[in-house]
């Protein structure tokens, strides 16, 4: 199948973090050569850091109020990114070009009312008929619509809604790895020609009390808001949930070149896997992504790594990056952004493009820990290894 | 047989079934829920896995025989899909690792209201400040609750189907709502003319019916409340159809390319020979008026498999039972049919297990492919007051005997979801 396989290149970015919305707003602050000033939010759900949403216009993107209505802000942001990556790849207005595009979602649940989960628990610590309770309350209480902005599948819907994305549609789920297997998935399809272009990507919203209770089931979250992301001893200190909604337009570089759009840069390879971390198991499955994409690092290198924050875990992910791609500039994202889950790989992918489409070299993310980089980059690896299980890796390549 | 047997119209490798299982609310296994399906009997029954007076829906096609660990969604959702997973790939002739990709259709999972309740009664008085989420994060913070946290993530049935049956790589799990399943073996057919992989194993899995489950779609007004007799409810284009019936189940397809499927010896359960798909983007919950984007999915379909209208003998209707669905089914059946709409049966298995959601789609394609093997179609059953706007041949509550070569399986889902697949004999 060799002969027919076909170059596979981003074409727009759409981002939104913490830090700011679109990627001019992220250029500014990431090609400075200064470490950027993290944008967080420790007052609002104490003990917990979070990395907030940005003051963000939704009519930008979703003009409409009746379909902002129809939506909480997980969605919104979703709708929102893709919206700007559309525009970034000059496709927002090719009514055509939107309407065979296929669409790959990365994500998670929306939100719960809280008021009502509340009044619930409440009421049935009085009570001991709480399965009649139940249905009493949520007949009552939840909003017929609440369970649109809450299916996971609709972020995609309204996608298509707002945006005219319809030539497919497809919703991924499954934490970290959803956002891997977007990417893949895509890559995949455009590269054995099945699709010419897809809209990739996910979106998570890190100020949400639901989402904050799921991952402080297993004490994963950091808890000083003044702990540096990695620890003196190479461990780090915890995860801050970070707040992202990142799509890329993924096309086949003839279809690229036929429209004449710019080429953030070649997605050469995405490839996700999973299984055992007892031993090595971890480290040899992540040399095996190593091998498998390609990726073999150096100094023209940069590697986006999506370390969770996890104290264990992201030592691990540090060692072997540092052991595997000796003498290449690290970018430590949570550290700069916060873990943002199902988007975290579509982020890392979008920042990639970023620093492979600009002249300058893209500065530490971490002070004192990611290495100052000479020169800007022409080649980058992104790494995500999921806080619980999944992990994926990339390699770009510089176009331009 | 030569090379190009193995490939398709398009040069592409054929995809083979090699092994299927099922679960539905008629039981558990492909040659149970056959019987039961062809001999028209309903698997829809009162609820009783929680209280249900006073709901307005009192009915549902839920799985309650096979044993789990924990009620919840997780734990009976990939209960499910062990025990189609376990069938299909002893079908298959498969032992030891699959070695092959896993895409995994599964309901979206949230936290619980065991859960909730459970956090709730941990709560000590000096805690009880702020919502409950406040409240559970103290708990939490003071101890860590690891069980309850499997049981809140997406990724944990495929992470136990992929140790439990050594499926390789990163396994996919995916909604595409009540189109699902049949997402699920697209993208298992898919994987396969990608060439990486010889085989994929496609699974579409539902155990999530609860309270909150049916209160929201109940708030949608998008289920039947016909309640009694619970057997009767799920009444496909009939006139006072009024309403899905949610439902339970599984399904699983081992796929093959067709090659690799002969060269190992396999009996070939059929080929999926066509994919289509197509977003709507008219309305949350609501189709285009047209059916236009239902249209395009099923000549997708059909185009991507090579064959005209004319040469399909039977279509498993996604057929709701929801005066919406029906209707647009119809508009976009006819619109692709035309003439020839009158002769071609259509008939929909929900009428007896019901709406099994993110499996539909697979448990239904299985079904398609039996459809093919047995020469049986399988009615719709409940079909006594047939709406006459809908002039359709549904294989009215009987069985019918039919030599069908080739099948149309519709699926359409909430968020402007279609995926339609075209099922077809083994080529001679």
């Amino acid at each position: 199948m060799t002969d027919t396989r076909h170059q596979v290149v981003v074409t727009g970015v759409g981002l939104v973090t913490s830090l700011g919305v679109g990627c001019q707003a992220h250029r500014e602050q990431l090609m400075a050569g200064t470490v950027p000033a993290r944008v967080i939010d420790s007052e609002r759900f104490p003990p917990y850091t979070i990395h907030p949403l940005p003051e963000i216009d939704w009519s930008a993107q979703i003009p409409r109020r009746g379909d902002q209505r129809q939506m909480e802000n997980w969605q919104r942001l979703g709708v929102y990114a893709a919206g700007l990556a559309l525009d970034d790849a000059g496709l927002k207005e090719d009514a055509e070009a939107c309407a065979s595009m296929d669409m790959i979602v990365a994500a998670g649940g929306g939100e719960r009312d809280i008021a009502v989960d509340t009044l619930i628990v409440e009421e049935g610590r009085k009570r001991n008929d709480r399965e009649q309770l139940l249905n009493e309350k949520l007949t009552t209480e939840l909003r017929p619509t609440l369970f649109l902005a809450q299916l996971s599948n609709l972020l995609a819907g309204n996608i298509s809604i707002v945006h005219k994305v319809t030539g497919s549609s497809r919703t991924l789920m499954g934490e970290e790895g959803a956002g891997i297997s977007s990417v893949e998935t895509g890559y995949a399809r455009i590269a054995a020609g099945q699709s010419t272009h897809c809209l990739v990507g996910g979106a998570y919203l890190a100020e949400r009390l639901d989402l904050l209770m799921i991952r402080e089931a297993i004490q994963s979250l950091g808890k000083d808001p003044k702990q540096p992301f990695w620890t003196g001893d190479g461990s780090a200190s915890g995860m801050n949930l970070g707040t992202a909604g990142a799509f890329l337009v993924l096309e086949s570089l003839d279809h690229a070149q036929a429209r004449g759009a710019h080429v953030y840069a070649r997605l050469d390879a995405v490839l996700g896997d999973r299984g055992s971390r007892e031993g090595d198991r971890l480290e040899q499955r992540l040399a095996r992504l190593a091998d498998d994409t390609g990726a073999t690092g150096g100094e023209d290198t940069v590697v986006f790594s999506g370390a969770t924050g996890l104290p264990e875990l992201s030592a691990r992910e540090r060692a072997f990056l540092e052991a595997q791609f000796p003498a290449t500039p690290i970018r430590t994202i949570s550290a700069l952004f916060g873990h943002a889950i199902e988007a975290q790989f579509p982020a890392a992918v979008a920042l990639a493009c970023l620093a492979l489409d600009d002249d300058a070299p893209v500065s530490p993310f971490a002070a004192g820990e990611d290495a100052v980089a000479t020169r800007a980059a022409n080649s980058a690896i992104v790494t995500t290894i999921g806080h619980v299980r999944g992990e994926g890796m990339a390699r770009l390549t510089r176009m331009s | 047989m030569s090379k190009a047997a193995y490939r398709d119209h398009l040069g592409r490798p054929l995809v083979a079934v090699t092994g299927m299982g099922v679960v539905s609310s008629l039981g558990q296994g492909v040659t149970d829920n056959w019987q039961a399906l062809t001999a028209g009997r309903s698997g829809i029954h009162p609820i009783t896995r929680f209280p249900s007076e006073g709901l307005s829906t009192r009915i549902c096609g839920t799985v309650d025989f096979i044993d789990i660990p924990a009620p919840t969604t997780v734990e009976r959702s990939f209960a499910f899909a062990r025990e189609t997973t376990v069938e299909a790939l002893a079908e298959a002739g498969i032992s030891g690792d699959f070695n092959g990709p896993l895409f995994l259709a599964a309901p979206p999972i949230e936290p619980e209201w065991i859960t909730r309740f459970d956090l709730g009664d941990r709560v000590r008085p000096e805690q009880m400040t702020g919502n409950a989420y406040d409240q559970f994060l103290a708990v939490l913070r003071e101890k860590a609750d690891p069980v309850a946290h499997e049981s809140m993530l997406f990724g944990s049935i495929s992470e136990r189907l992929a140790d439990r049956f050594g499926t390789r790589g990163l396994p996919v799990t995916l909604s595409t709502a009540c189109a699902s399943g049949a997402t699920a073996i697209q993208l298992g057919v898919e994987a396969i003319r990608q060439g990486r992989t010889d085989r994929a194993l496609s699974v579409a899995t539902d155990g999530s019916v609860s309270a909150e489950a049916l209160i929201r779609f109940s708030l949608l007004s998008a289920l039947s409340t016909n309640n009694d007799p619970p057997e009767k409810a799920s009444r496909p284009f009939t006139k006072d159809r009024d309403g899905f019936v949610i439902a339970e189940g599984s399904a699983t397809l081992v796929l093959e390319s067709l090659e690799a499927a002969v060269a190992r010896g396999a009996k070939v359960l059929g080929i999926i020979s066509g994919c289509g798909e197509k977003a709507d983007d008219f309305h949350r919950t609501r189709s285009s008026p047209g059916g236009a984007p239902a249209i395009a999915t099923i000549r997708a379909a059909l185009e991507d498999a090579g064959l005209s209208a004319d040469e399909i003998g039977y279509i498993n209707a996604h057929g709701t039972s929801t005066p919406e669905n029906d209707k647009m089914e119809y508009l976009a059946l006819s619109t692709v049919f035309g003439d020839r709409m009158p002769d071609v049966p259509v008939s929909s298995n929900k009428s007896m297990i019901g709406h099994t959601l993110t499996a539909a789609g697979a448990v239904e394609a299985v079904f398609s492919l039996l459809t093919i093997s047995t020469g049986t179609l399988p009615p719709t059953i409940n079909y006594d007051n047939p709406d006459p706007s809908i002039s359709l041949d549904v294989v009215p509550n009987i069985k019918r005997d039919a030599n069908v070569t080739s099948v149309l399986s519709n699926s359409f889902g909430f968020g402007g979801q279609n995926a339609c697949l075209v099922m077809s004999a083994e080529p001679a």
